[in-house]
C-alpha cells in the first residue's frame, strides 16, 4: 500500500461527498455528504501523518482528533437546524426552501 | 495765439451745430448759430492779424498727438500762416455775413433750426480744413464740409432734383476723393508722416522727396493724386457737373458753400500743398504739375463760361462762372504760385457770394422765380439789391481799376504771359474772361432792364439781407485795391504790371461787355429766342448725357455684372447652407443622438441595468445553488493560491 492509495480514496471519498451535496435535495442527506468530506479530509491528515519522515510526533492524529469532535459539533447544530427547518416549513427539501430570494 | 484759442476757430461752430441739431425755434437756432460765428470770427480776424505780422515763411504750428501705432506716432494739429490766415478771415467773415442773411432768408421755412445746424457744421468742417497741418485732418474736414454741403444741397428733400443733386455732388466728388486719398497714403508712405510742417523740420512739406513711381518723381505722382481731389472739390473739368446741379439748395448755401467757401478748398488745397506740385516730372525735365494745373484750370474756365453763355436760371449761370473762375485760379496757382491764385480766391470769395446772395435777394424778391427770362425791370423797385449786384458784376467781369476782381484776374493774366511755355494758357484765360463779360452782360439785360416780364411785382429784401450785400459790395470792390500788395508780400509773390497784359485785360472786359451789349441791344427780351443759347450751350455741352451714356452705361453693366454675380453667390450661400445643413444633421443624429444618447447614455444605463438583473439572478434564494458557487469559489482559491506559488 502507498501513500497514492490512500489519496486517491479520500479524493473519491470527497467527491462523492461533494456530488451528494450538489445533488440531493434532502438536507439531511446533504449533511451526511458534508460529513463524507469531512472524513476524507481526515484520512488525508492520517495519510500524510504516517508516510510523512518523523510520524513520532503525532501531528496527524492531532487534527483529526479536533476534526471528529468539532464535526460532531457541527452535526449537533446541523441537525438541530434542519429540525427547525421541518418545523418551520413542514418539509426538508433544500430546493423548496427559497423564501430567500425577495 | 495758442493750440487752444485755434482750436476755438472751428468748435465753436461745431458747438453751435450740437446745439442747434437739438433746437425747433428756428431763430434761437439762428441766434445761437450767429452767436458762435461771430466768436470764430473775432478770433480768426485775431488769428489773421498774427498771422499777417509774421514773416512770409513761417509756419506756426500746433501739433498734438492724437494716435500711436507702434513706434508710429500720427499728431494731429493746426498750423497758421499767411496763406490759411487770409482763408480764415475770409470764411468767417463770409460766413458771418451769409448767417445773418440766412436768417432773413430762410425765416419762413420750418426747418430753419436745421439748416442752421447744418450751416454751423459746414462752417466747423471748412475752418478745421483750413486750419489742419495734417493730410489726415485736412481730410476728415474736407469730408465733413462734402457731407454738409450734400446735406444742404438736398435741404429740400422733398424736392426731386434736389434730392438728385444732393447725390450727384456727394458721388462725384467722391471720386476725386478717392485720389485724394490714395494720395495721402502715397505721401504717407514716402515721407512717414502725415504733418505738413512741424517744429523738427522733417514735415511732409519740408522734406526733399526722393524716388520715381513708374519714371516719374513721387512728388509729382502725390501731387496729382491731390489734385484729384481738388478738381472734384473745385469743380474742375471733367467732374465740375455736380456744381451747376448744386444750386438745387438754398441760395445762401450756394453762396457759402458753392461759390465762397467749400469749392475754393480744393484751390486752397493745391496752394497748401503747393511745394510738391512744384517739383520736375522728371529729372532734369521742365515740365511740372504745375503746368497740370494750369491746363486743366484753363480748359475748365473756356468751356464753362461757353455754357455759362446758354444758361436761363439765374443761378445757373453764376455756378458755370464760379467753375470758370474756379478754373481761372487754378491757372493763377499753375503759372504764377500760391500768391496769385489765392489773391483770386480771396476776390472771387467776396464778389460770388455777393452774386449769389444778391441773386437770392431777386429771387426772393420776384417771390422765388428763377428764370431769368421772366425777370427784367428789377432796377427800379429793388435798388440796393441792384446796385450791391452790379457791382459783383463789375467786380466778375474784371472792370479795370475799381474793381477787386481787375487785380486779381490782372495778375493770373500777367503771369500766364511772363511764362512763354504758358502763352495758350494765356489766351485761354483771355478768351474765358471776354466770355464772362458776355454773359454777364446778357445775365444783367435780362435782370435788371426793361420792364417786369413775371406775375406779381417784385418788392425788396429786408434789411438782414440787404445790408450783408451793400458790406460785400464794399468789399468786392476795394479790396483789391487795399490788399493786392500785403497779399503778395506775404504769400510770397511778385505783382507784375505788363502793359500789354493790362490792355488786354481791359480790352477782353470792356470788349465783352460792348460785345452783349450789341448783341442783345433792341431785342425783345424773354419773348423772342435768345441768339446765344443755341442747343449745345443749353445742353450744357452734353456733359451729363455724355457720362450717362458712358459711365452710367458702363455702371448699368456693372450692376447687370453684380447681380449675376449676387445671383450666383446666392446659390453658393443656399448650397453651403445645404451642406452645413446635412452635417449638421449627421453629427445630430449620428453623433448625438446614436453616440451619446443611444450608445454612451442609454447604453450604459441598460448595461448596468442587465449587469444588475444578472447579479440579481445569482441571488435567487436556491440553496444548492449558493453551495455550488462556494465550491466553486474555493475552487478558484485553491487554483490562485497555486498560481501565486
Amino acid at each position: 500500500m502507498m501513500l497514492h492509495h490512500y489519496l486517491i480514496l479520500a479524493a473519491v471519498l470527497f467527491c462523492v461527498g461533494l456530488m451528494g451535496a450538489f445533488t440531493r435535495r434532502n438536507a439531511i442527506v446533504v449533511l451526511f455528504s458534508v460529513e463524507i468530506m469531512l472524513n476524507a479530509a481526515n484520512l488525508n491528515f492520517i495519510a500524510f501523518w504516517r508516510y510523512s519522515d518523523n510520524p513520532e510526533l503525532l501531528h496527524g492524529p492531532m487534527f483529526t482528533l479536533f476534526a471528529i469532535a468539532v464535526a460532531a459539533a457541527e452535526v449537533a447544530v446541523g441537525l438541530a437546524l434542519v429540525i427547525a427547518v421541518y418545523r418551520h416549513f413542514k418539509t426538508v427539501d433544500l430546493e423548496s426552501m427559497n423564501t430567500l430570494r425577495e | 495765439m495758442t493750440t487752444t484759442t485755434l482750436a476755438l476757430i472751428p468748435l465753436l461752430p461745431l458747438l453751435a451745430a450740437a446745439l442747434t441739431c437739438g433746437l425747433q425755434n428756428g431763430r434761437r437756432a439762428a441766434g445761437v448759430a450767429i452767436a458762435a460765428m461771430l466768436g470764430s470770427c473775432g478770433l480768426a480776424l485775431a488769428a489773421f492779424n498774427e498771422a499777417w505780422g509774421m514773416a512770409a515763411d513761417v509756419h506756426a504750428t500746433f501739433n498734438i498727438p492724437w494716435l500711436t501705432v507702434g513706434d508710429t506716432a500720427i499728431p494731429l494739429g493746426f498750423v497758421l500762416d499767411p496763406l490759411n490766415g487770409a482763408m480764415l478771415a475770409m470764411v468767417t467773415f463770409i460766413g458771418l455775413l451769409i448767417f445773418i442773411y440766412s436768417a432773413g432768408y430762410m425765416k419762413d421755412d420750418e426747418r430753419m433750426a436745421r439748416f442752421f445746424c447744418y450751416l454751423s457744421l459746414f462752417a466747423a468742417g471748412m475752418l478745421g480744413l483750413v486750419l489742419a497741418n495734417s493730410l489726415l485732418l485736412l481730410f476728415m474736414c474736407w469730408e465733413i464740409v462734402g457731407v454738409a454741403s450734400y446735406l444742404l444741397i438736398s435741404f429740400w428733400f422733398h424736392k426731386p432734383e434736389a434730392a438728385a443733386a444732393g447725390k450727384k455732388a456727394f458721388i462725384v466728388t467722391r471720386i476725386g476723393d478717392m485720389g485724394f486719398l490714395i494720395g495721402i497714403l502715397l505721401a504717407f508712405k514716402t515721407t512717414g508722416t502725415l504733418t505738413l510742417y512741424n517744429e523738427a523740420g522733417n514735415g511732409m512739406l519740408q522734406q526733399d522727396l526722393t524716388g520715381t513711381v513708374f519714371g516719374i518723381s513721387v512728388a509729382a505722382v502725390i501731387s496729382l493724386l491731390l489734385f484729384m481731389g481738388a478738381v472734384g472739390k473745385s469743380g474742375q473739368l471733367p467732374l465740375h457737373v455736380w456744381l451747376p446741379d448744386a444750386m438745387e439748395g438754398p441760395t445762401p448755401v450756394s453762396a457759402l458753400i458753392h461759390a465762397a467757401t467749400m469749392v475754393a478748398a480744393g484751390v486752397f488745397l493745391v496752394a497748401r500743398t503747393f511745394p510738391l506740385f512744384e517739383v520736375p516730372l522728371y529729372e532734369e525735365g521742365i515740365l511740372k504739375m504745375t503746368h497740370v494745373v494750369a491746363w486743366v484750370g484753363a480748359i475748365t474756365a473756356l468751356i464753362a463760361a461757353f455754357i455759362a453763355l446758354g444758361q436761363y436760371d439765374i443761378k445757373r449761370i453764376l455756378a458755370y462762372s464760379t467753375v470758370s473762375q474756379l478754373g481761372l485760379m487754378m491757372v493763377g496757382l499753375g503759372v504764377g504760385g500760391v500768391a496769385v491764385g489765392m489773391f483770386h480766391l480771396l476776390t472771387h470769395a467776396f464778389f460770388k457770394a455777393l452774386l449769389f446772395l444778391g441773386a437770392g435777394s431777386i429771387i426772393h424778391g420776384c417771390h422765388e422765380e428763377q428764370d431769368i427770362r421772366k425777370m427784367g425791370g428789377i432796377w427800379k423797385p429793388m435798388r440796393v439789391t441792384s446796385i450791391a449786384y452790379l457791382c459783383g458784376t463789375a467786380a466778375l467781369v474784371a472792370l479795370p481799376f475799381v474793381t477787386s476782381g481787375y487785380y486779381s484776374k490782372d495778375q493770373i493774366l500777367a503771369a500766364a504771359w511772363g511764362e512763354p511755355l504758358m502763352r495758350p494758357v494765356f489766351w485761354i484765360a483771355a478768351a474765358a474772361s471776354l466770355l464772362t463779360a458776355v454773359y454777364m452782360t446778357r445775365q444783367c439785360l435780362y435782370v435788371f432792364a426793361g420792364e417786369y416780364r413775371g406775375g406779381k411785382t417784385p418788392h425788396e429784401s429786408p434789411v438782414t439781407m440787404t445790408a450783408p450785400l451793400v458790406i460785400l459790395a464794399l468789399f468786392a470792390l476795394g479790396m483789391g485795391m487795399v490788399f493786392e500788395t500785403s497779399i503778395f508780400a506775404k504769400l510770397q509773390g511778385e505783382v507784375i504790371h505788363d502793359n500789354f497784359v493790362i490792355a488786354v485785360s481791359m480790352a477782353v472786359a470792356l470788349g465783352g461787355i460792348a460785345l452783349g451789349w450789341l448783341i442783345y441791344r433792341g431785342r425783345a427780351l424773354g419773348q423772342a429766342a435768345d441768339p446765344l443759347a443755341a442747343m449745345p450751350l443749353v445742353r450744357k455741352l452734353w456733359f451729363d448725357e455724355l457720362y450717362a451714356a458712358t459711365v452710367g452705361r458702363l455702371w448699368s453693366l456693372a450692376i447687370i455684372m453684380a447681380e449675376q454675380l449676387n445671383e450666383l453667390l446666392l446659390r453658393v450661400r443656399d448650397l453651403a447652407v445645404l451642406l452645413a445643413d446635412r452635417i449638421g444633421n449627421a453629427f445630430a443624429i449620428g453623433g448625438d443622438r446614436k453616440l451619446i444618447d443611444t450608445l454612451a447614455f442609454d447604453g450604459m444605463c441598460n448595461r448596468l441595468r442587465s449587469a444588475g438583473h444578472a447579479v440579481t439572478r445569482l441571488q435567487n434564494g436556491f440553496l444548492p445553488g449558493y453551495l455550488r458557487l462556494i465550491a466553486l469559489g474555493a475552487v478558484a482559491l485553491g487554483v490562485l493560491v497555486f498560481w501565486i506559488k
